[in-house]
């Protein structure tokens, strides 16, 4: 208990907890895009994919545990250093400092993470859980997709979040390997290359569905699914498969 | 007065170790009942601080920087001497004791620089254990180079940065004592008089630099390590805050102070450039090895682009007067030589109150015979520098250089065991007198410096406190009381002249550029009368009209510089009394009436062979000269020539 | 040759700690462009004095860019629009005629302003205290040249070692962290095997003693790197990291117990 006290009171050990499940929350991005990307595949390949991560029942439920702890730790130990480092300059400038060195997405650190919070909610009501969604079916995510993305409005706050999102991703991708001290002079230039690369690549995945329902590449299925894995099927379709 | 040296007797080589044999031992357990107090936390202050609370002394020091860290040790670049002979070139202690009283122009006690010269190779590895960097070979072991024209390799650096990465070193030996509690750090507190208890130093009065507060500081003994005087010429490359206030205190209550003439001029810092000027930047002497020094022959050609004068229009007139050491020759021949052709009117670069003071160091033929990016690689953080201050780009224009003050070998009067001549008062580093003699060579500073605080004063200040007997004092002691009110009634005075008209900085400008022309560079009687009679007089100008705003009660950075440009005055009096009453040419003293049939100094040994120890008589223009008689019994005084 | 600038300077007036400070309006004039930055303020300053005015306050000492001593934010940047140079190494020919110049000082919580341009940087050396050292006794080191270093780590070590302790990575951070300075001693120490066994102790308690100081925390935005006048690299930052989380994922309880001394 003692080591983890040091780390948990220190600044560089907070660093390391947010380095760690960023890491988490950063290789979970990575994952979900790549399963999201079977929306190209077609609804029945979306609909095995979720039928899929059902049937390993308590993985799901320990992930999400872990992915939960790991958001909870990462914006709780942002919220400790933010405010520690206000604190650390209570007397502002009066002639506004100058960065020299500092990019967008390094200042904007804190107003994305918030926006991907906000996200994450949005995103898990909307597709997720189907709040407020009338056509919610959980036995059809891939018309669940197509249907939302279908209106404009909400692939638009997709595609911005993604955007945001990949500024996040790109900051903590680079500070990442500083904050645990994997640093080695000889590699130093690579990480920014690796943070561009791996934030470049998700963007482009997440942005592409709602950017490829919106210009009609993909269109609503037909098909009607039932597996007890994803819960009560709906009522029989209204329509007879012609 | 009496000047005791307390040298030991017998063989050169053994007299150190028998002297320690000799000096008194504190039980551990008596140690943390002593207190000492240190003022200066620079190479030897730092050092001795923090050996001393290492050995279970109550250990309070003293600076007026900010940070012990800021001490201006930290400015030297080139190297510390030791004798190790890592490189097998033949050095060894009795080369480097050969070479050092040589350098000295014969003007050095031998015992000490015997001991100096013993000790400089464990002060590499003491350094070395405390993890300075010192630059290193290829194969893991330590690099040397040869400096300042000596002929073995023992000079060990640090990049360019050699008395930084020292002075950290001593900074973080204190640092662990100051976290150990046996050492208390007082930053920002100026030294401002020595309490003196019947004839015996036991405190000091301080003014804490933020809130103004003046207090006594008591103790079992007291350690100068406050560095030298150079400032007293206004420019020089010391930092703005060094001055002599301690060792010139020490002086009005009775220490001797020695040598004041002997002042270094190093030959290659970056001229003046306006009346402006603050200070003034060394460039390592290095740079004399690839760069050629001249000056147009004809005055008429100082203000044309340098580049379009043919070489038959130029004067390499180190080259051609001194051909067997030509560009490096020592500090003081290459110093004096530039000042002769400037003074001849053949300075280059901006005329400062109608003159040119520079020469070229050009680097056009080593660039041309061995490739900009050699030279480059040589000296590329220098070229930068110098670009940075000067605004001129070295690799296409040739640099003007010109001599500085940039070190004292007077200081205060010591015996072997570093005390002053007030008993309990001891003094280290530069703020001594003790090793150097006339001149010092290259890359010694940092070594006297070290060797002090290391290793001498933690024995001698021993034998001190073991036997000492002074009797328990307090605040309210009558001396005490006495010297709080000296401190007190000074700083009244500084602050509220009769007609306050000028500037400190303008006074001390005036004295500057007063013993800078009179007693810099070479010296003659008639200049030095004209300053003797200049110097009261300023004296009596400066208490009736310095100008001094706010109040004592606060941080007052005017009033600090006030009281220090008062103590220069009176020591720039003294120096130039000294220089009058050494009647020859000795290291970096040079009488024009003391010179060879070719212009080279002349030593007068029959009748200088001393230290001339001053004492303070109440007038400050009549002090009293104490001789102690220099013997030589192991290196024979010769004439230095370098034709 | 030389040009003369007129300039204005806004220049940070505070009387004491405790006491609120603003922007004073001063008339540079006649500025030479080969003066540095410190002299133009000696030249401002000999002018207030002149007329009976306080002088502005300001650290500075050896003017060489050596000893740390000065430094305040110019324009917003600390120590200046050059990179690598102290404020003391700055020359006026940096700016223009007509220029306005914003001079302010750092600002942190752990760095107390004590009059105008000056604050109190003891933290830094508190820092230090807290480990920033080889524990070794005068006289009891072992021959130099008996541990032999490789070039690289010697010449890597030095360039940490080359820390003039200003502050201006504090004052330069938007969190105003010390992270590049106590990361530089801690890894020109851990460098060499001289500082190799406390390398533990040393990364724990200076890393404490920093928080404790009130620094903020590093957020790898560089602006650090980007002021420090030795050009110190923020990778001994991760290097700092490293060696704190392994010793805090493996102390024992002995090396815990040090801590608080």
């Amino acid at each position: 208990m003692d080591r983890a006290l040091t780390l948990r009171s220190t600044t560089v050990g907070i660093k390391a907890i947010m380095a760690v499940t960023g890491a988490v929350l950063f290789g979970f991005v990575v994952v979900h895009m790549l399963g999201n990307l079977q929306l190209w595949l077609g609804a029945a390949a979306m609909h095995d994919y979720a039928v899929s991560l059902r049937k390993i029942h308590g993985v799901l439920w320990i992930a999400r545990a872990v992915l939960l702890t790991s958001v909870i730790a990462h914006a709780a130990s942002a919220i400790a250093l933010v405010r520690r480092n206000n604190a650390a300059r209570p007397v502002a400038y009066k002639h506004a400092r100058r960065d020299q060195a500092t990019n967008y997405a390094a200042r904007t650190m804190p107003l994305t993470g918030i926006v991907v919070a906000l996200y994450i909610v949005y995103h898990i009501l909307h597709l997720t859980l189907g709040v407020g969604v009338a056509a919610h079916d959980p036995q059809n995510p891939f018309n669940n997709v197509v249907h939302g993305f279908s209106d404009w409005r909400i692939a638009g706050v997709y595609i911005v979040a993604n955007l945001l999102l990949s500024v996040h991703l790109f900051h903590g991708g680079y500070a990442w390997f500083n904050s645990l001290g994997l640093s080695n002079p000889r590699y130093a230039g690579m990480k920014r290359m690796f943070a561009v690369g791996l934030a470049g690549l998700i963007t482009a995945g997440n942005v592409a569905l709602p950017v490829s329902v919106l210009v009609g590449a993909v269109q609503p299925t037909q098909e009607t699914f039932c597996s007890p894995e994803l819960g009560p099927c709906a009522a029989p379709a209204v329509e007879p498969v012609r | 007065m009496e000047l005791r040296s307390n040298v030991p007797t017998g063989p050169i080589e053994k007299r150190w170790e028998k002297h320690r044999f000799d000096l008194k031992l504190v039980n551990p357990a008596n140690r943390r009942k002593s207190t000492v107090i240190v003022v200066g936390t620079g190479l030897a202050g730092g050092a001795a601080s923090s050996t001393l609370g290492e050995l279970g002394y109550n250990v309070h020091s003293f600076c007026y920087q900010d940070s012990a860290r800021r001490a201006h040790s930290i400015a030297a670049q080139g190297g510390i001497n030791a004798a190790k002979n890592y490189q097998g070139d033949g050095d060894n202690i009795y080369r480097l004791f050969y070479d050092t009283v040589k350098g000295g122009d014969f003007r050095a006690r031998e015992s000490n620089v015997y001991r100096l010269a013993e000790v400089s190779g464990n002060i590499i590895d003491q350094c070395t254990a405390q993890g300075v960097p010192f630059a290193r070979e290829y194969s893991g072991l330590l690099d040397n180079r040869s400096f300042g024209g000596a002929q073995v390799s023992r000079t060990f650096y640090a990049r360019g940065q050699t008395g930084q990465q020292l002075l950290l070193g001593a900074y973080q030996s204190l640092s662990r004592q100051v976290n150990a509690g046996t050492v208390k750090v007082h930053e920002r507190h100026e030294m401002l008089d020595i309490i003196v208890v019947d004839g015996v130093a036991r405190g000091i009065v301080t003014r804490d630099l933020v809130s103004g507060e003046i207090r006594p500081w008591l103790a079992d003994c007291v350690v100068l390590a406050t560095g030298g005087y150079g400032n007293v010429f206004y420019l020089s490359t010391n930092a703005k805050g060094c001055n002599t206030t301690a060792t010139w205190r020490a002086h009005r209550l009775g220490a001797a102070f020695a040598n004041p003439c002997f002042t270094q001029i190093h030959p290659t810092c970056i001229p003046v450039a306006g009346d402006y000027q603050s200070k003034l930047t060394l460039m390592s002497e290095s740079l004399r090895n690839d760069g050629r020094v001249w000056v147009p022959k004809d005055p008429g050609d100082a203000t044309k682009d340098p580049r379009t004068l043919a070489d038959s229009a130029r004067d390499y007139y180190l080259e051609t007067r001194y051909p067997a050491f030509g560009n490096l020759v020592p500090r003081d021949i290459a110093s004096r030589a530039a000042k002769k052709v400037c003074d001849e009117g053949r300075g280059v670069g901006p005329a400062v109150d109608g003159e040119r003071r520079g020469v070229y160091l050009d680097f056009a033929d080593s660039i041309k015979r061995l490739g900009k990016s050699k030279i480059q690689e040589r000296y590329g953080n220098l070229f930068e520098m110098y670009e940075r201050i000067a605004g001129e780009n070295p690799y296409e224009t040739p640099m003007r250089i010109y001599p500085a003050s940039h070190y004292t070998m007077g200081g205060l009067w010591v015996d072997y065991n570093l005390m002053t001549t007030i008993p309990g008062l001891f003094a280290a580093g530069e703020a001594n007198f003790s090793d150097h003699g006339a001149n010092r060579l290259g890359a010694s500073a940092l070594m006297q410096g070290l060797a002090d605080g290391y290793f001498v004063l933690p024995s001698t200040l021993a034998g001190y406190l073991a036997g000492f007997k002074g009797p328990r004092i307090a605040d309210d002691h009558a001396d005490v009381k006495a010297a709080v009110g000296r401190v007190n009634e000074r700083l009244k005075r500084l602050i509220s002249a009769p007609k306050p008209s000028r500037t400190p900085d303008s006074f001390h400008k005036e004295l500057g550029r007063l013993v800078w022309d009179e007693c810099g560079m070479s010296r003659t009687a008639e200049g030095l009368r004209k300053a003797l009679e200049r110097i009261p007089a300023l004296r009596e100008e400066f208490w009736n009209g310095v100008r001094v705003t706010g109040t004592g009660e606060e941080l007052n950075q005017t009033l600090e510089k006030a009281g220090r440009v008062a103590d220069f005055i009176e020591l720039g009096e003294l120096m130039c009394i000294d220089a009058l009453n050494r009647e020859e040419s000795a290291g970096g003293h040079f009488r024009e009436e003391h010179r060879t049939d070719d212009g080279e100094a002349k030593r007068n040994d029959e009748e200088f062979s001393y230290v001339a120890a001053w004492e303070h008589s109440g007038d400050l223009s009549k002090p009293t000269l104490n001789k102690e008689p220099l013997t030589f019994e192991y290196v024979k005084p010769s004439q230095r020539s370098y034709k | 040759m030389s040009k003369k600038l007129n300039l204005t300077l806004h220049v940070w007036r505070q009387k004491g700690p405790t006491v609120a400070g603003d922007f004073v309006k001063y008339a540079a004039n006649g500025i030479d462009d080969h003066m540095s930055f410190l002299e133009m303020l000696d030249v401002v300053n000999e002018g207030l004095i002149g007329k009976g005015d306080d002088p502005i306050a300001f650290d500075h000492d050896c003017r060489e860019g050596i000893c740390g001593s000065c430094g305040v934010m110019i324009n917003g940047v600390a120590h200046g629009p050059r990179k690598a140079t102290t404020a003391c190494q700055l020359h006026m020919r940096v700016f223009h005629d007509g220029d306005e110049i914003w001079i302010e000082p750092w600002r942190a919580a752990a760095f107390p302003v004590i009059k105008d341009l000056v604050v109190n940087r003891g933290a830094l050396d508190r820092i230090v205290q807290a480990g920033g050292y080889v524990s070794v006794r005068s006289g009891s080191a072992p021959d130099a040249n008996s541990i032999a270093v490789s070039k690289n780590d010697a010449d890597l070590a030095m360039d940490a070692a080359q820390c003039i302790g200003c502050g201006a990575c504090v004052a330069a951070c938007p969190n105003a962290s010390a992270s590049l300075f106590t990361s530089a001693k801690i890894s020109h120490l851990s460098l060499l095997p001289q500082g190799g066994p406390e390398r533990e102790d040393r990364v724990r308690r200076m890393v404490l003693q920093h928080d404790a100081e009130l620094f903020g925390s590093c957020t790898q935005h560089g602006e650090c790197e980007a002021a420090c006048p030795k050009q110190i690299s923020i990778n001994f930052i991760a290097r700092m990291n490293g060696d704190f989380i392994k010793t805090a994922l493996t102390a024992n309880s002995s090396l815990k117990s040090r801590e608080g001394q």
